[in-house]
């Protein structure tokens, strides 16, 4: 009998069908992946199984026992551990005291010693060392993760969800984590993966469950009958697409932006750069791959002129611009996709109108007199939803309200929209699913092709390893090398990205 | 603190003694307080309107109530706190009476400095308080009540409200005045903010804000020649100079005052 069993489970959310009718089933000891698109209803499952929602209508099985699972602390007690994709944990507090919070076996005086004790010996034995007493602000996102694993393993968790766990992690870190889910399948542990990254899935995974749109395409499917990935993908996405962006190969022309000897030094005295130099030229792509907090967000904030304390200098168009403002430099026909969304790219209570014309509001075609024209704006705002493809209820909706994939295109669109020179693009795909990933792909390189120079960042080695002309893998605030696309293995990338210098590359 | 020493002094009153009117200022506060968290925790409203809102709320209340039951006169006089001295400690010249002969209260809060220290950093209910003001939904997905808990800690901080203001009415004067915490209860606000959230540099802060209101007093008797309104502003100013001047890295919890919504 199988460990978990989910069967008939429907959610709705008002009159959204969220999970419709879905049944599934896991086996012990076996890593099995839920695979789907954004919103198709991957999260929302495991939600229902962790408790955080509740199932409108099925029912579910564990260890052959039929179980209502009202709340987290229910399936806790039952055994199943959920690594949330957004970490829980609490960053002012210590390791251990994340990993206690809550914990069924607390005495009132907490003795965090010997739980600590207890911790380390867990986490040793699944090779995940980690000190207790640190801070969880002090540890990188792997290491949060192992946390996460750690805390629910200290509950006794015979069945742990993964919810997107390789998205923040280095390929050295997606290869620990690997070993660590071996490791506990061969204790009869469960695992339930959750990615929408097809060859990890091949990678790691012995069986698979497909979602779209809230139903199951597939049930329990064999990793080892399935032949090709573009099987996965045509059940994922429901039709034949092109996983890779096609694209002729790059003719550069002159150098658009240039840095020199770009050093930085955060507040805190902390040198985030280390005398960088390199071009991006017309009509290429040049892609910075490394892992997050290697120094590739605050090499973004130099060139676009959100830090100001920094040495060196930059040249944008041929006018030097080491030390303008944010907005002298927009002006210079550079467009700037930032790398979150939420934070830099758009305003969430705003309408897309409104957000529309964020870097565009003070062209006298949008404003006269410090008047806005917004009946212009509102058909400029349309023109970019119907050319990008922003599924949208109407112009005049708050952006908060549409899908992540939707956000990022409005975001694209206002910034690819006036021909720019030079696009900065970071992160453009960060969570978005197939579809809006290759559309977005297919825009950068369009823009490319009629001689934009284009700096992409992104963490994903895939992406930047399709995309880019030029490689320049970060690694502690320095450019590791410049290789060019046809020479870039991924080995060879991951290697630099770690710190890993290779003799044969001519330092940048 | 106003609905403290107002109930404080109603309940001395009522009941002739000093403890009757501790309990009565403990329960009003505490209800007071509930009416608060009931707002904040379980509908979610903004914390600083209700906050402000029940501030005004106290004033006039008080002052409506008092004027009913007492007229414009004050009380005639009521049971108070005794100053404890301690044996010995006490008999120390000039430090001796500064230090070790207060009221009850005086005592608890210092008492309670290390205990308070205790609960929240060693204790399983501390981690869970902590928890619920950082990061509640992580709390949640530890199985944690997180509301539970936000409403308790409102209706503790009514008690501790409550004993704050019957000391006020009841130890350093023996009668009520219409608003006569005139912002101390801010004070405290900011003794919080400035002793970086942790019990011992609370009670620092409040150690210099005290002394500060000592300070003015003494200026006052002393009769320097500054307009006495300037004295009166002293305590206040120094505690805006203080937040601004010395904030080193808060920690303050990351979620006070965002309501939690479960989704």
């Amino acid at each position: 009998m199988a460990l978990l069993e989910m069967k008939h489970v429907t959610k709705r959310f008002g009159s959204v069908v969220a999970n419709d009718d879905v049944s599934f089933s896991v086996e012990r000891g076996e890593v099995h992946a839920l695979l789907g698109e954004n919103g198709a209803g991957k999260s929302t499952l495991m939600n229902i199984l962790y408790g955080m929602y509740s199932q409108s209508e099925g029912e579910i099985f564990f260890n052959d026992e039929k179980i209502r699972i009202s709340n987290p602390q229910k399936a806790i007690e039952a055994g199943i551990g959920m690594v949330h994709q957004h970490f829980m944990l609490i960053n002012a507090l210590t390791v251990i005291e994340n990993v206690v919070l809550g914990y069924k076996g607390n005495k009132p005086v907490l003795d965090l010693k010997a739980a600590a004790e207890e911790f380390s010996k867990l986490a040793a034995r699944y090779e995940m060392e980690i000190d207790p007493w640190e801070m969880i602000e002090n540890l990188s996102v792997g290491q949060q993760q192992r946390v996460e694993i750690l805390k629910a393993l200290y509950r006794d968790a015979e069945l742990l969800i993964l919810d997107e766990p390789t998205a923040v992690l280095t390929p050295n870190e997606v290869e620990n984590l690997h070993k660590m889910m071996v490791k506990l399948t061969s204790e009869n542990k469960s695992v339930i993966f959750i990615s929408h990254k097809m060859l990890e899935i091949m990678d790691m995974c012995d069986r698979c469950t497909v979602l779209r749109q809230g139903k199951v395409v597939a049930e329990g499917l064999p990793i080892s009958e399935i032949e090709s990935i573009d099987l996965l993908a045509e059940l994922m996405v429901g039709k034949g697409v092109e996983l890779v962006a096609e694209k002729p190969l790059a003719t550069p022309g002159e150098p658009i932006l240039s840095v020199k000897n770009l050093s930085y030094t955060d507040p805190q005295g902390i040198q985030r750069l280390k005398n960088i130099s390199f071009d991006v030229r017309a009509g290429e792509i040049v892609g910075i791959c490394g892992v997050d907090g290697n120094g590739q967000s605050e090499l973004i904030r130099c060139i676009t002129g959100l830090i100001s304390k920094k040495e060196g200098t930059i040249t944008i168009c041929g006018a030097d611009c080491s030390h303008a403002s944010a907005r002298e430099i927009l002006n210079h026909s550079v467009a700037h996709i930032p790398e979150d969304r939420h934070k830099m790219g758009m305003i969430g209570k705003m309408t897309l109108t409104e957000n529309s014309t964020l870097t565009h509001f003070c062209m006298p075609f949008f404003s006269k007199n410090g008047f806005m024209k917004w009946k212009r704006v509102d058909n400029y705002c349309s023109n970019i939803c119907e050319k990008y493809n922003v599924k949208t209820p109407g112009t005049k909706e708050t952006i908060e309200h549409l899908s992540g994939g939707n956000q990022q295109k409005l975001v694209v669109g206002r910034e690819l929209s006036e021909n720019p020179k030079l696009i900065i693009a970071v992160h453009p795909c960060r969570g978005l699913d197939v579809g809006a990933t290759n559309f977005i792909q297919r825009c950068l390189i369009e823009a490319r092709d009629k001689g934009a120079a284009v700096l992409m960042v992104s963490t994903e080695l895939y992406e930047v390893m399709d995309m880019s002309d030029q490689i320049m893998p970060m690694f502690e605030g320095q450019i590791m090398g410049i290789i060019p696309q046809q020479e870039a293995t991924r080995e060879e990338l991951g290697k630099l990205m770690s710190g890993v210098k290779d003799e044969k590359l001519q330092p940048a | 603190m106003l609905i403290g020493a107002f109930a404080g002094v109603v309940g001395s009153y009522l009941t002739g003694s000093v403890w009757g009117g501790l309990l009565v200022a403990i329960v009003s506060t505490v209800l007071f307080a509930a009416i608060f968290a009931y707002f904040t925790v379980t509908i979610k409203a903004d914390q600083t309107v209700i906050g402000t809102a029940m501030n005004i709320l106290a004033v006039g209340l008080t002052t409506t109530i008092n004027r009913a039951m007492f007229g414009s006169s004050t009380v005639t006089q009521i049971d108070t706190f005794d100053n404890i001295a301690i044996p010995v400690l006490s008999k120390i010249p000039v430090i001796g009476p500064a230090f070790f002969s207060h009221a009850f209260p005086v005592y608890l809060a210092f008492i309670l400095v290390p205990i308070f220290g205790f609960v929240l950093f060693r204790m399983n209910i501390g981690l869970k308080i902590r928890a619920v003001g950082e990061n509640p939904r992580a709390a949640d997905t530890m199985g944690i009540k997180v509301n539970f808990i936000r409403f308790m800690t409102v209706l503790f901080s009514g008690l501790m409200a409550g004993i704050a203001g019957a000391y006020l009415s009841m130890g350093k004067m023996s009668f009520f005045t219409e608003n006569m915490t005139s912002g101390v209860g801010f004070m405290a606000l900011a003794a919080v903010v400035f002793g970086n959230y942790k019990p011992a540099g609370i009670m620092w802060a409040s150690i210099i804000f005290g002394a500060s209101t000592a300070l003015m007093y003494r200026l006052q008797a002393m009769n320097i020649g500054v307009s006495n309104y300037f004295l009166l502003m002293l305590p206040y100013v120094i505690t805006i100079i203080a937040l601004c001047g010395f904030r080193r890295r808060s920690n303050q919890p990351a979620a006070s005052t965002v309501p939690y919504i479960k989704e």
